[in-house]
């Protein structure tokens, strides 16, 4: 239980993905103008993370590893399918997604307006197939461990965008040079924001 | 494909597609696509160079096939098609650097299977190549493939200089002597934080230049 725990605030803060790795930064440029759309897009993320990176992993250990057929008989124990990982993983996460979006239409219509048009975005939201990747080259053990780090890549990540998000509000009173104006003193505040995040980096888990 | 208009393969109008992207209409800094890789690979040149290479085929060759197949298309899952041709060349790609240059691809860890990710890929396909014939497609791939390689090499090329003191592996400082006048590497260079902080600087610098590039209110 400690060890998921360990994993959870890892990949929260140590890990962040914007702010170590810098994945999915197109949607977190685009879309944190505001507080309230950016928490939409957080809340996303999180749910697709949730259901695509155990997903993942299950495909991983049981379709694309070498030995990973061994199931289906002798034959198969050395069949080693993982060229075709960056074909799989992104076919089953843009399929998830259509299919989350199909399930939350039908059975959850007020989640589906206020998340609505992200959720087709995020099956090209690289933080999402990155997090499915260092999945696999961290060699997480179980399911639950997947999970438990998927999720908190999702929570890093929605923790970036929505104070991200604050700081631009509050930027719109505030006399910035015309050039920096926008993108520029996005990327410089984001680095800021990394400086500060760099202060977890010390904590041993 | 062109000669049937009677154009030349490189006429002003396709050298045109070329070239914006490398300034005026660069894919990082004034369209923001791709940023994510972007950044994370720039702490070193080499690695820098791979990636920009590697990203310009992706983009040339999948803005051909998607440009060439664009009217066989169905519009409902054109994301699906384009997605699958992407992932294929990464596929191609990720697999040659690791048949021939094993310790890049070492370095580049997940990001060469992020190219699939990479905005800039489905950005263009989706603005240019769906639109388009195919050379004009392939001229602009290489384009934008190029205009993201040259932000990518200038950041690499500050970050390896003023937090290693290297160019491509050579210890230029060192050579020069400057450590002996007190010059400490600068460690913060190689952060993640800094990548972001010097794209910033080279915005802040192109929109200081183009003045028509600043966001308006």
């Amino acid at each position: 239980m400690e060890h998921l725990l360990n994993i959870f605030i890892k990949s929260i803060f140590i890990d962040n993905m914007i702010f170590a790795f810098f994945l999915g930064m197109c949607s977190f440029l685009a879309v944190s103008k505001t507080v309230k759309t950016s928490i939409g897009l957080g809340v996303a993320v999180v749910f697709v993370l949730l259901i695509t990176t155990p997903v993942n992993f299950l495909v991983e250990h049981y379709v694309l590893k070498k030995g990973a057929l061994s199931w289906l008989g002798e034959n198969f124990a050395d069949v080693d399918l993982s060229f075709l990982t960056f074909m799989v993983f992104i076919a089953v996460i843009a399929a998830i997604v259509q299919l989350v979006e199909m399930v939350i239409e039908k059975f959850s219509p007020s989640l589906y307006n206020s998340l609505g048009i992200f959720l087709p975005l995020i099956a090209v939201n690289c933080a999402i197939l990155g997090a499915a990747l260092f999945m696999q080259e961290r060699e997480y053990q179980t399911v639950a461990e997947a999970t438990v780090f998927g999720v908190g890549s999702g929570v890093g990540w929605m923790l970036a965008i929505v104070s991200i998000a604050a700081i631009r509000e509050k930027l719109k009173y505030s006399n910035v040079p015309d050039p920096l104006k926008g993108l520029g003193i996005t990327f410089i505040l984001t680095g800021l924001m990394a400086i500060a995040f760099m202060g977890f980096m010390g904590i041993k888990l | 494909m062109s000669t049937r208009e009677k154009e030349p393969l490189f006429s002003a109008k396709n050298l045109k597609l070329f070239t914006t992207p490398l300034g005026r209409d660069n894919p990082i800094t004034v369209q923001v696509l791709g940023i994510c890789s972007a950044l994370a690979v720039t702490v070193k040149l080499e690695p820098a160079i791979v990636m920009a290479l590697s990203v310009t085929i992706v983009t040339a060759v999948s803005n051909l096939v998607i440009a060439a197949m664009r009217k066989s298309i169905p519009d409902r899952i054109r994301i699906i098609v384009q997605l699958v041709v992407i992932a294929t060349m990464v596929i191609l790609v990720d697999q040659f650097l690791k048949a021939f240059a094993f310790d890049v691809s070492k370095q580049l860890s997940v990001f060469v299977g992020l190219i699939i990710t990479n905005c800039i890929l489905m950005g263009r396909l989706e603005a240019f190549a769906m639109a388009n014939k195919p050379w004009p497609s392939f001229i602009d791939g290489l384009g934008n493939g190029a205009g993201y390689g040259f932000i990518l090499i200038v950041v690499a090329f500050f970050r390896e200089l003023l937090g290693s003191g290297t160019i491509y592996g050579y210890p230029v400082l060192a050579k020069l002597g400057i450590y002996t006048s007190g010059y400490e590497n600068n460690g913060m260079m190689i952060l993640p934080p800094m990548a972001l902080i010097s794209v910033g600087v080279i915005i802040w610098i192109q929109r200081s230049r183009d003045r028509s590039l600043i966001e308006k209110k």
